[in-house]
């Protein structure tokens, strides 16, 4: 008699052969020129239930181009393992040859001249044709949306999140979960939850004052596909207090709490869930752990860390799911469900090569509607560059390294901060960077430039405190987000060193000086997340400094130095 | 990110009790307080549940529930506050249930810590850390 676990394991390792051969097709074809919508597609179709996952949109309707990171330090246990290998070793991990689609997809490395050979990815109404296709065969998949979705482009903050409501309520998705979407204010937030066609899930969005769970986002919702009863549970970011302001939201409570997690878990069993499956937005490292403390979830499907798996990660019975993020990636998992058990899963994390997947014409226009009232704003060239513009990266990229300088430059400070977010799209050298370029990495309700002092021993304050939110060997203490980026000032970080005293070594470049802790320095940033910031927006500050500086190039930037890595 | 000079000032203050005297500058009184309740009897690790948040969400009011099935006396101390000492929560022969919620107010990073005394005269140990932070830096 075969165990579950074996099960798992075998169809684990069946799993990964087929991720693996379609890798290798891919890379194939692709030294052939013959890339084909079809062959991105090709899945056989298993067992009695199909999810298909997307998350953390960060609404790119349009296609784009997105580097994934060159650095992404774990630690703890997950030291050097998925999603903490980048690169060259990635590719190694998975099999996947150098130049090859997946190279370009998955990893980073050669990233400007494989978008000239690969083009964008992304783009919603590709993702509709590829959504569509999975209906075909398998018209009852479920479709599942991992929140951010309503943040994060010119058109999205004008709309506050209407034109991602109605862009995905035409690709019917089946439930939703949450994180930025509450940066648009809870009221506003309530407003659309009110007249979604969907659910709207969050077993851990609380009431605060009552610390009991809110009434408009239901912990889970029951679905009966392929004659099996599914229950999915919600997981929104556990932090969203903390990350981003919480007086825009000011009823609600967040936190992991997996021991209502779990009780959620004991619940839906308990009311006949063959299949439990977890919409989280945990990020990657929280929800490995949850997986380990809570038991009887079958899938979660995680987000907010913005990782590209091309396999699942298995803990204990539990498998993960990883579908990246800014609309890149499609997940497609295919489970055999079997009297109230996960006999066995097929999964492909599919990319959207924009160039390849024919987009969905329906979808295209209800797209260009969104678009069509702010079309001149958009399109407006403000510069060009010659650097590839990026984001993701543990310490730096080269779109802050510019929003750095701008800050540096047009109010003239010190030092420059500017936050550690994951989301932002990339343009390539030769691109025109137009208004629409610089909201997609600087959008959001917040986004107030502020200037005040701060002694050096304030700014050695946040810099630790914001390490140990993501270098805390526990991910239960981890915040998702990278580390605050910093212009003007250059520093040593230790990651495997306690709080206090991980940043050493604190120099403000323009002298060469040490940061001396008793003296102020005048310094600029955004995204504060307290209440009544003053000063201009972000995106003006960028736009300014671009129009003068005309062509932009950004030199690499070796301020900070790394160790225990 | 938080940056009014006040608030400056205030984090700067929470910081320096964080980072100088992190819980460390109370340890003898929480063992002094943890001795007082059992009377320097042995701890169990098993026994007393404590719920706290991992990262509080606003220090001044960290909601916090301790649970222990049988338990005639719960204690709670929070171990790097200026005093450590949150509550001890009685349950007489007649409780329904031998578990109690309250907000407690934190003074920087440290471990909260439930001391319960169990039915049969026993005691168990729980503790967790939670974190007070800046924060806003999200992904």
């Amino acid at each position: 008699m075969i165990s579950r676990r074996d099960f798992l394991q075998v169809s684990m390792a069946a799993s990964a052969l087929v991720g693996a051969s379609g890798f290798g097709n891919w890379s194939r074809l692709a030294a052939q020129q013959a890339l084909t919508q079809d062959q991105l597609l090709q899945f056989d179709t298993f067992g009695n239930v199909s999810l298909i996952h997307i998350t953390d949109i960060h609404a790119q309707m349009k296609p784009i181009y997105f580097r994934e990171p060159s650095v992404n330090i774990g630690v703890g246990d997950n030291r050097g393992v998925v999603p903490h290998v980048t690169g060259a070793d990635f590719r190694k991990l998975y099999g996947i040859d150098d130049g090859s689609p997946s190279h370009y997809a998955l990893s980073s490395g050669d990233f400007s001249s494989l978008a000239k050979a690969y083009g964008r990815v992304g783009g919603l109404d590709r993702v509709a044709t590829v959504v569509n296709a999975i209906r075909a065969d398998r018209p009852d998949a479920l479709l599942l949306d991992g929140g951010d979705t309503w943040h994060g482009s010119y058109t999205c903050h004008h709309t506050e999140g209407q034109d991602m409501v109605n862009v995905m309520n035409g690709l019917k998705p089946d439930a939703m979960t949450f994180h930025w979407e509450f940066t648009l204010g809870s009221d506003r937030v309530r407003e659309i939850v009110e007249g979604l066609p969907f659910a709207a899930l969050g077993q851990n969005i609380f009431d605060a004052e009552w610390d009991e769970p809110a009434e408009s986002f239901p912990p889970y919702q029951f679905f009966e596909r392929g004659g099996v009863k599914i229950a999915v549970i919600g997981q929104a970011f556990p932090y969203m207090p903390i990350a981003n302001p919480g007086w825009m939201f000011p009823e609600y409570s967040f936190g992991i709490r997996d021991e209502h997690m779990q009780a959620m878990v004991d619940e839906v069993r308990a009311q006949g869930a063959e299949c439990v499956v977890c919409l989280s937005h945990n990020g990657f490292d929280v929800d490995k752990s949850m997986a380990s403390k809570v038991k009887g979830i079958d899938v979660i499907l995680t987000g907010h860390t913005h990782d590209a798996l091309p396999e699942p990660v298995l803990v204990g019975d539990t498998i993960l799911i990883a579908s990246g993020s800014n609309g890149k990636f499609v997940s497609r998992v295919d489970l055999d469900i079997q009297n109230g058990r996960m006999m066995g899963f097929r999964h492909k994390l599919i990319p959207i090569f924009s160039d390849v997947i024919e987009p969905d014409a329906e979808m295209t226009a209800l797209i260009d509607e969104q678009r069509a009232p702010f079309m001149e704003e958009l399109s407006e060239v403000i510069g060009q560059t010659d650097s590839l513009l990026y984001r993701r990266g543990n310490f730096n990229g080269t779109w802050d390294d510019l929003i750095c300088d701008a800050l540096l430059s047009e109010r003239d400070a010190d030092i420059a901060m500017s936050p550690g977010v994951r989301w932002g799209p990339s343009l390539i050298p030769g691109d025109d960077i137009t208004r629409e370029d610089i909201w997609n990495v600087t959008s959001m309700s917040y986004g107030e430039a502020y200037r005040s002092e701060m002694t050096g021993e304030f700014i050695k304050v946040i810099l630790e405190d914001v390490a140990d939110n993501i270098f805390n060997p526990d991910p239960y203490y981890q915040q998702g987000g990278d580390m605050v980026r910093i212009g003007g000032m250059g520093y040593r970080i230790d990651v495997q060193k306690p709080q206090g005293e991980r940043i050493t070594d604190m120099t403000l470049l323009k002298t060469g000086e040490a940061i001396d802790p008793s003296k102020n320095y005048v310094v600029a940033g955004w995204a504060s997340v307290n209440e009544g910031t003053e000063g201009p927006q972000i995106w003006d500050v960028v736009e300014a400094h671009i129009k003068k500086r005309g062509t932009v190039t950004v030199q690499p930037n070796d301020s900070v130095t790394v160790v225990g890595a | 990110m938080d940056f009014t000079r006040r608030e400056t000032l205030a984090l700067g203050g929470a910081a320096a009790l964080t980072f100088v005297l992190p819980f460390r500058a109370n340890a003898a009184t929480t063992e002094e307080l943890v001795n007082e309740f059992t009377g320097g009897a042995d701890i169990a690790d098993a026994g007393v549940e404590l719920t706290a948040p991992e990262i509080a969400e606003n220090g001044n009011t960290v909601p916090i529930t301790v649970s222990a099935p049988g338990a005639s006396a719960i204690m709670v101390l929070a171990t790097g506050n200026p005093t450590p000492p949150v509550a001890t929560f009685n349950f007489g022969p007649l409780a329904a249930s031998h578990e109690a919620s309250t907000r407690i107010r934190l003074a920087g990073t440290q471990d909260v810590v439930a001391i319960a005394q169990l039915e049969d005269g026993s005691f168990a140990r729980s503790a967790k850390t939670v974190k007070v932070t800046i924060g806003g830096c999200g992904g």
